[in-house]
């Protein structure tokens, strides 16, 4: 038990500490980085509460690729941080003020949970025991077993966003250079190279 | 545990083949449109055989989220005959307008196979995503022709709209699944019977404005015309028929199901729109010139005579809707067809002018069309009377005599624009006459079409009692 508590507020302190870094560094290089090591301890809190799931889905999609996406972006663009920044005092209060109202409103769904006369049916949410089944394999069961219809019907409409998308924009562009490889392979020296007798001290 | 595939064999069916022909269109060799249009019609096919396979009996596989019944084999027979007509009609279309690419027919399928899950939805999760799978492939088809900026501008516009009618019809499923607790429509028919919260009823408020949206009901029509007029015309023909026969099943499954507890609040909203889409129908129709833009005003109107049998609400009603969706789809199917046989020296008119003197030049096709504007009309003895009549009937069993009235009123507005259309081609001097020999299937559809609306009077006994055995499937008959 003590290993987890340790466990737990090592993680949650670099994660909080990772947080404040991602907002306040100066290069916006760092600040993904930052980021990227929030998202780790946050997977690690994740697995922590037994959710692996989670854990993996997060390190695998928000690390593996909105991460990158976003090292990508902030090393393509050139944002100048500093001048980003220079209203940060000005913006501070409506910032506070929002993120009062949101601590307030998540104060009062806790409240209601644990305090209110919750719906029975929804405390008691038809998920099985994390005992028996983990969770990879409930959230399996969801989607491949009982919404397999929905989830395929989904399928359906992302292939046919992505179909109508190609169609509605690819055009046969002439006059653009691509390889072929086939092609270069195929050149013969004869084709490509010429040689010639150049008189010395006269040029081409 | 393999759910029961029995019930979505035609769904399967569709949907497989329009996979497989993506992969034979993506690497097959070029200019395989024509086949490809022509595999999609057998696929149709195919898939109808498979669902008037299926017996009217209920049954629910996907863990409840499917439905099969009478009510709806019978509203996808009519989706698929009006897919596959409107493919047909495509075909000649897609090789004059030099815009043969293979995708076209592939959306098609996707887009019949949106509706036909969304015939079936029982649950409001799949509700929404067959919509959306259908919406989307018809967003496409509508900016088919990329190179043309009203087809362009169409897509565009039905994109912004229908998205706006999507988020309504989720905002109010949403707030649906709040009160209810469940998506499910058995569920949702269980929970409001126990009594009804009022977020309940502004959520089914919200789910039956973006469904009226779907329909194209006043006042939320306002997308027709445009993309009538800027859509392909063959696809303007499948988005006069399929989606809105789709959607109007859809709309009564919902609204007499799982809903049918609050009926005391949405029957004043269907009346309402029921009796303003007759109206619009026919006071905006009488100043058009151009066919296409007519036709969706037609349309608008022809929603509005069925959404009577809705507002009806009983077996009798229903069976009156079911038998004016059928009518209509081979009425308007037929018009449609004459439509896309429009065109002076290669070239698509639009113009109702363009019709004059067709009696002399083209006397079958204005004979076709003739009849098809009767039966628009509702003159007897043309199928349209027939149709029209169910639903006003049902409407005087139920008292509702002041939408029978505006019916029967709009109905003879109405006929002055459709009868224009007949004294254009029989009276007036023919300007410029229409290239002859449009062939490709054009002629067979009208005149099977034709014959189907001319004849109805004499047997209509088939489709009545299809109609009704479906209806009665709604209503635990």
């Amino acid at each position: 038990m003590i290993v987890q508590a340790i466990v737990f507020y090592v993680l949650s302190a670099v994660l909080i500490a990772s947080g404040v870094l991602v907002i306040s560094v100066r290069n916006p290089v760092h600040a993904v980085l930052f980021l990227i090591l929030a998202f780790f301890n946050a997977a690690g809190l994740f697995v922590l509460n037994g959710a692996e799931f989670l854990a993996m889905v997060l390190v695998v999609v928000y690390v593996g690729a909105v991460a990158v996406l976003f090292l990508f972006v902030v090393m393509l663009l050139d944002i100048n941080l500093l001048r980003m920044r220079e209203g940060f005092l000005r913006y501070l209060p409506t910032g506070a003020l929002i993120g009062l109202i949101l601590l307030i409103e998540l104060a009062g769904i806790y409240a209601s949970w644990s305090f209110g006369a919750a719906e029975p049916g929804l405390l008691a949410a038809p998920a099985p025991d994390p005992g028996a089944v983990p969770n990879t394999d409930a959230l399996g069961r969801l989607i491949y077993t009982d919404y397999i219809y929905l989830f395929q019907a989904a399928g359906l409409i992302l292939l046919v966003a992505m179909i109508g998308a190609i169609m509605l924009t690819l055009r046969a562009r002439s006059g653009i250079l691509r390889q072929s490889i086939a092609h270069q392979l195929l050149r013969s020296r004869a084709s490509s190279i010429e040689l010639r007798k150049v008189p010395r001290g006269e040029g081409v | 545990m393999l759910p029961d595939l029995g019930p979505v064999v035609p769904e399967l069916i569709v949907a497989v083949a329009a996979m497989g022909l993506l992969m034979v269109g993506v690497f097959g060799r070029a200019n395989a449109t024509r086949t490809l249009c022509g595999l999609a019609i057998l696929v149709l096919f195919v898939a109808l055989v498979f669902e008037t396979g299926l017996t009217g009996t209920r049954a629910e596989t996907f863990g409840g989220m499917f439905v099969v019944d009478g009510f709806a084999v019978y509203a996808k027979i009519l989706v698929l005959i009006a897919a596959a007509a409107s493919l047909a009609m495509s075909i000649g279309w897609l090789r004059r307008e030099g815009a043969e690419r293979f995708e076209f027919p592939v959306i098609l399928l996707f887009a019949t196979l949106g509706m036909l899950m969304m015939v079936s939805a029982n649950n409001l999760i799949s509700l929404y995503l067959s919509l959306e799978l259908q919406s989307l492939s018809l967003y496409v088809l509508a900016a088919f022709q990329r190179d043309n900026s009203r087809s362009t501008e169409a897509g565009l516009k039905y994109f912004v709209l229908g998205s706006l009618a999507s988020g309504m019809l989720l905002y109010g499923s949403s707030l649906v699944y709040g009160f209810a607790g469940t998506t499910a429509f058995d569920g949702l028919a269980h929970a409001f019977g126990n009594g009804i919260p009022l977020g309940a009823t502004i959520g089914v408020i919200f789910v039956l404005t973006g469904l009226a949206f779907k329909v194209a009901a006043v006042p939320f029509h306002m997308w027709t015309p445009d993309v009538y007029e800027g859509a392909p015309t063959p696809v303007t023909a499948l988005f006069a028929v399929g989606p809105k026969i789709a959607a109007f099943a859809l709309l009564v499954r919902v609204m007499v199901g799982p809903f049918s507890a609050l009926t005391d609040q949405w029957l004043q909203v269907v009346v309402f729109i029921s009796a303003a889409s007759m109206i619009l129908g026919a006071f905006a129709a009488i100043a058009q010139s151009n066919i296409k833009r007519l036709m969706a005003y037609s349309s608008i109107g022809h929603v509005g005579y069925a959404l009577i049998g809705l507002a009806v609400g009983d077996q009798t009603g229903v069976r009156g809707v079911l038998i004016y969706l059928a009518i209509y789809l081979f009425m308007t199917l037929g018009t449609w067809a004459a439509i896309l046989a429009m065109r002076q020296k290669g070239r698509a008119v639009e113009g109702i002018s363009d019709l004059a003197g067709l009696a002399k030049t083209h006397p079958g096709m204005a004979l076709a069309l003739a009849i098809f504007m009767f039966s628009m009309a509702g003159i007897p003895p043309m199928a349209g009377f027939w149709g029209k009549l169910y639903v006003f009937m049902a409407a005087i069993d139920k008292g509702m005599v002041t939408l029978a009235v505006i019916g029967v009123l709009t109905s003879v507005v109405g006929a002055y624009y459709y009868l224009r259309i007949v004294k254009v081609m029989y009276f007036d001097e023919p300007a410029e006459v229409l290239d002859h020999g449009g062939g490709d299937g054009l002629g067979f559809v009208m005149g099977v079409t034709a014959l189907v609306i001319l004849f109805f009077t004499l047997i209509p006994a088939p489709l009545v009692t299809q109609a009704g055995a479906a209806a009665a499937t709604l209503f635990g008959g």
